[in-house]
C-alpha cells in the first residue's frame, strides 16, 4: 500500500537540510510504530520517497513524502501516532493512501507556490505592486543561472505560473519539475535587478505553501496539491 | 517554539547550524520558574563527538528526572562560529533554551581526553566566566568537571572549581541539596565549595596546596583547611542493575559519530592490561542484568527510532550473559530491521558466527588488538594474547569469507627492542601467509587487506606503566620508519598497510597526563595563542604549543622522558581510583621481569577493589 505524507516544516526545523529530514523520517516512522515496507538485500532500507527537497532556510506548509506500507490503520490514527513523535516545528497535516497507479511523490511534482516576506530592515524599497505587474507584463525576463560547470541564459517567464504583490509579501508560483524547479530567490533577484536594486543577503522569508502535481496536459495543465492524489481511509 | 540565541543570517552561514539549534528529539525543555538549579552540561568538543557520549546522557537524563532541577547541553562552537561569537560578542548559550551559560548555576564539563584542554577555555572564554576559578565571582556558575582525565585533574585545576572523581550516579542529588540549601542561607560560593569538598568524591581544589622539592617533584600536597579530607576516594555504582539510564536519549538531527542506541553492557575490565588506564579506573567489573538490558534495548529502540544498536563496553567478550543478549538482540532486531553493532569482541568461534549473522561478511573486517609485536613484550603489557590464538582465529576468519584485518599496536612500551617492533610487521605478514594458506586459489576474492596500524604508547596515572619513561618525538618518529620499512621486507608486503599516528600530539598528551599544576599556564598561554581543537589535526599547531612551553619555561621532558622513582609522590596520589599504589607497584615490577598476571576471573591479584563489595571480586568462582 502507498501512503503519501503531508508535513509541514517551521521555526528552527527550517535550518534542517533535505538529507536530515529524511533521515529525521526514518526514525520517527519506528518511533511511531508504523508498519513501513522495507527493500529486500543484506541492508534493508525503508520504502520512503520524498516530493521535493527544501533548501535550508525556508518553511513550509506542503512537504511530501510517499512510503510504502505493509498494514494500515486509518488516517487519523496514523496522524496522530506520528504527531505524537514530532519535535516542535515538524507538523504531520495528512496521511493519505494513494491508488496503485499513482507517480511516485518526486516524478510527479510540477508546481510549488511560495509567499514570500521580508526581513524587517531589509523591505524593498521600491513599489512592490506596481513592479511585480510590470514584471510580469514582461515578454521575456531573461536572467543567468549559474549551474555547477557553467553560467547560461535563461527566460523565466514560462516558468513562472503566477507572481502577486500582497502589502507586505508577494505571492509566487513557479515550475518545481525536474526539469524547471525555478528557486524564488532567482524570481525576486530578478524582479529586484528590475527595478535597480540588488537583492540583499538574506532579505526574504520564504514559505513554501504547497507542492502540485499537474493532472491535465503539458499544453493544458491543472495543477492540484499532491495531497488530492490520495484519498483519507 | 524557542527563539535561537543565532540569528538567521548567522545560522546561514555557519556550516551545520543543526549543531546550535536544540530542538532535537528527547531533548528536555521545563519552564525555568519551576526549577531552582540550572545546570548544563559540556562536551568540550563539536558536536558530533560530543553527542556521541554515552556518559552525558546518562547524567543529562539524570538530572532531568529532577524535579527541582533542568539540565541542558553545550558544546564547542566549531572554528567558524567561534570567530562569529568572538566577533560579534555573542555569549555562549546553552541548546535547550538558547541562554547564556553564564546565568546557569553550573557549568558541568566532561574531560574525556587530554587534548581537548583548550576548548575547556574556549567553553569558559564564550561563557564570559573568568578562566581561573580564583577569579570568578558570584554571578558565575560553578564549573565542575568529570570523566576519566580527572583521574590528573592537576594541569587543568586552576580552571575548576570542583572536579568530580567517579561516576556521576551518585553524588549529583547531594551535591544539588548543598547547593541550595548554601543558596537559601544566603552562603557566598566559597561557602558552598567549602561544604562541596566534605561531600564524598569531590575534588576542589583550591582548598589544596602543593610544595615542590628543589628538582621540582612533588614533596607535598595537602589540605589548607579544617574538614578537607586529604584522600577522594573513587565515586562508583555499586548496582549498575539499579541505577539511572536514559531509556530516551537525545536523537540528532545530524548525523553524529554515534548514531546509534548505546547499550552499556558492563563497567570495567578484568584483563588487566598494564598500559590500559580504563581497566584500573572502572575496577571492579560490574555486569548488567541480562534482563534489564534486553528491556532497555526494547525501550531505547522504540524512543529514538535508531536504526542500529551496539553494544558498549570494555571488553564485550567477558560478559558472562553474552550469548543470551545476542540471541535476544539478533531475534528482536531481525524483525524490525535493525542492524547490531559489535565492538570489541575477541575473535573465537562463537564471535565469528555471531557477526556473521549480523554483518555483511565481504564488507566488515576483522580487529585485532595484540598491541605488541612479539610474545615477550605482549607478557610485559599483560595482554594475554598470543599469536597462536591470533592465527588460528584470523584462518576461521578466513574461511569464514572474511577478507580484511585490521591491527592495533603500539609503539614505544617499556623495554620495547627493535626485535619487537619488527615483531609487528612478521605478525602482520603471517596473518597474510595465514590467509593464502587457509584460503585455495579458486576461491579467493581478490588479496587480503591487512591494515596494521600503530599509536605511540603514553603512561598513564593509576596504570602499572605510570612509572614509565615515554619516547620523545624522534625516537617515536625513528620507531615508525623500523616498522614501515619490516613491512616492506615482508613477502607477502602487498597485502599489508602500515599507518602511524601523529607523534607531536602523542608527546603533549604525555605532557597532560601525568602533569601537575605547573602546567596550567601553558595551557592558558597556548588557548591565547590560537590553540583549539588541539584534537583535530588540521587545527593542531605544535609551534605554538612549544612557544607556549618555552614562554612559561615549563620542560616537556620533565613530565614525559624523566625516569620516575619507586618512592616519587605523583601529582594524582590524593585520588584513590580503588587500586592501591601497592598493587600498581607489584604489576610495574611484574612487567619488567616479564611476568603476566591472570585476569580477576581466574585469580585475584589483590588490586584493593574488592573493598567496594560488588562486581567480580565477589562472583562465585568455578
Amino acid at each position: 500500500m502507498k501512503l503519501r505524507i503531508k508535513f509541514s516544516k517551521h521555526g528552527v526545523m527550517k535550518f534542517i537540510g533535505h538529507l536530515d529530514v529524511m533521515r529525521y523520517f526514518q526514525k520517527a516512522m519506528r518511533r511511531a510504530d508504523i508498519d513501513i515496507a522495507y527493500s529486500t538485500g543484506f541492508s534493508p532500507h525503508q520504502i520512503m520517497s520524498f516530493a521535493a527537497p527544501l533548501g535550508v532556510g525556508l518553511e513550509s506548509n506542503g512537504e511530501y513524502f510517499d512510503i510504502e506500507a505493509n498494514s494500515v490503520t486509518n488516517s487519523a490514527d496514523m496522524t496522530d501516532r506520528l504527531n505524537a513523535v514530532m519535535v516542535d516545528g515538524i507538523h504531520v497535516e495528512s496521511v493519505r493512501m494513494l491508488p496503485e497507479e499513482a507517480e511516485n511523490a518526486m516524478a510527479s511534482v510540477a508546481a510549488a507556490k511560495y509567499t514570500i516576506r521580508f526581513s524587517s530592515g531589509k523591505e524593498p524599497t521600491f513599489a512592490l505592486p506596481e513592479a511585480v505587474n510590470a514584471f510580469m507584463a514582461k515578454n521575456a525576463i531573461l536572467v543567468t543561472k549559474q549551474t555547477k560547470k557553467s553560467e547560461k541564459e535563461l527566460d523565466l517567464k514560462p516558468y513562472i505560473y503566477e507572481m502577486k504583490a500582497e502589502p507586505e509579501s508577494v505571492q509566487l508560483f513557479v515550475d518545481a519539475s525536474s526539469s524547471g524547479n525555478i528557486k524564488p530567490s532567482l524570481v525576486m533577484e530578478a524582479l529586484y535587478k528590475e527595478n535597480g536594486f540588488e537583492l540583499p543577503e538574506f532579505a526574504l522569508q520564504i514559505t513554501r505553501e504547497d507542492t502540485f502535481t499537474n493532472t491535465g496536459t503539458e499544453e493544458a495543465p491543472v495543477f492540484v496539491p499532491l495531497e488530492d492524489i490520495g484519498n483519507e481511509f | 517554539m524557542i527563539k535561537p540565541a543565532l540569528s538567521d543570517e548567522i545560522l546561514l552561514k555557519i556550516e551545520k547550524p543543526a549543531r546550535y539549534i536544540g530542538n532535537e528529539v528527547n531533548s528536555v525543555v521545563k519552564d525555568k520558574s519551576k526549577v531552582d538549579i540550572r545546570f548544563c552540561m559540556c562536551f568540550p568538543d563539536v558536536y558530533e563527538i560530543g553527542m556521541s557520549h554515552l556518559g552525558i546522557q546518562i547524567i543529562y537524563d539524570m538530572l532531568n528526572r529532577f524535579e527541582d532541577t533542568w539540565c541542558e547541553r553545550v558544546y564547542s562552537p566549531w572554528v567558524d562560529l567561534d570567530k562569529i561569537m568572538r566577533e560579534q560578542n555573542i555569549p555562549l548559550f546553552a541548546l535547550e533554551s538558547q541562554e547564556p551559560v553564564k546565568d546557569f548555576d553550573f557549568l558541568g564539563i566532561t574531560l574525556q581526553y587530554e587534548m581537548c584542554y583548550t576548548n575547556i577555555l574556549q567553553i569558559l572564554d564564550l561563557s564570559k566566566i573568568p578562566l581561573l576559578a580564583k577569579e570568578r565571582g558570584e554571578d558565575v556558575p560553578i564549573v565542575i568537571g568529570g570523566g576519566p582525565c580527572t583521574y590528573n585533574p592537576e594541569p587543568i585545576a586552576d580552571f575548576f572549581d570542583i572536579f568530580y572523581i567517579g561516576e556521576g550516579e551518585t553524588q549529583y542529588r547531594r551535591l544539588l541539596d548543598v547547593y541550595k540549601e548554601n543558596k537559601k542561607q544566603g552562603g557566598s560560593r566559597e561557602d558552598f565549595l567549602y561544604q562541596a569538598a566534605q561531600i564524598p568524591g569531590m575534588y576542589v581544589p583550591r582548598f589544596y596546596e602543593t610544595a615542590y622539592n628543589e628538582d621540582g617533584t612533588i614533596a607535598s600536597f595537602t589540605p589548607t583547611r579544617e574538614q578537607i579530607p586529604t584522600t577522594i576516594v573513587k565515586e562508583m555504582v555499586t548496582d549498575v542493575s539499579n541505577t539511572n539510564y536514559p531509556e530516551k536519549p537525545v536523537v540528532p538531527f545530524i548525523k553524529v559519530t554515534q548514531d546509534r542506541v548505546v547499550l552499556e553492557i558492563q563497567r570495567g575490565c578484568i584483563r588487566g592490561c598494564r598500559f590500559c588506564q580504563a581497566g584500573q579506573l572502572y575496577r571492579p567489573v560490574r555486569e548488567r542484568d541480562v534482563e534489564v538490558l534486553k528491556r532497555y534495548a526494547v525501550e531505547m529502540l522504540k524512543n529514538t527510532g535508531h536504526e542500529e544498536i551496539s553494544l558498549s563496553s570494555l571488553s564485550s567478550s567477558d560478559y558472562s550473559q553474552l550469548e543470551e543478549l545476542i540471541a535476544f538482540l539478533i531475534d528482536e532486531c531481525k524483525q524490525k530491521n535493525i542492524n547490531i553493532s559489535l565492538p570489541s569482541l575477541r575473535i573465537d568461534a562463537f564471535s565469528l558466527d555471531v557477526m556473521s549473522k549480523v554483518q555483511d561478511v565481504r564488507k566488515s573486517s576483522l580487529t585485532f588488538a595484540p598491541e605488541a609485536g612479539s610474545q615477550r613484550l605482549r607478557d610485559v603489557i599483560n595482554k594475554g594474547l598470543t599469536e597462536e590464538v591470533i592465527l588460528k582465529g584470523a584462518a576461521m576468519a578466513f574461511e569464514g569469507g572474511w577478507t580484511r584485518v585490521k591491527l592495533y599496536f603500539m609503539l614505544g612500551l617499556p623495554t620495547e627492542t627493535e626485535e619487537d617492533i619488527r615483531g609487528i610487521a612478521e605478525l602482520s605478514n603471517k596473518i597474510a601467509k595465514t590467509f593464502y594458506d587457509t584460503v585455495p586459489k579458486e576461491k579467493r576474492n581478490g588479496k587480503v587487506q591487512i591494515v596494521t596500524s600503530t599509536s605511540f604508547f603514553i603512561p598513564k596515572p593509576f596504570t602499572p606503566f605510570q612509572w614509565a619513561t615515554m619516547s620523545t618525538k624522534e625516537e617515536f618518529i625513528e620507531k615508525a620508519h623500523i616498522t614501515k620499512k619490516a613491512v616492506l621486507e615482508q613477502l607477502n608486503q602487498k597485502s599489508i598497510k602500515y599507518n602511524w599516528h601523529e607523534a607531536d600530539v602523542s608527546v603533549l598528551e604525555g605532557v597532560f597526563a601525568r602533569g601537575d599544576r605547573k602546567v596550567a599556564p601553558v595551557i592558558m598561554k597556548a588557548y591565547e595563542k590560537g590553540c583549539l581543537f588541539d584534537s583535530w589535526s588540521e587545527y593542531f599547531h605544535n609551534d605554538l604549543w612549544l612557544e607556549a612551553f618555552e614562554e612559561c619555561q615549563v620542560s616537556i621532558d620533565f613530565y614525559t622522558t624523566r625516569e620516575r622513582s619507586l618512592d616519587e609522590i605523583f601529582p594524582w596520589d590524593f585520588l584513590d581510583c580503588g587500586v592501591t599504589k601497592d598493587f600498581l607497584k607489584r604489576e610495574w615490577l611484574k612487567a619488567m621481569d616479564e611476568t603476566v598476571s591472570p585476569n580477576c576471573r581466574t585469580q585475584c591479584q589483590g588490586c584493593g577493589a574488592n573493598r567496594f563489595g560488588c562486581g567480580v571480586c565477589f562472583e562465585e568462582r568455578g
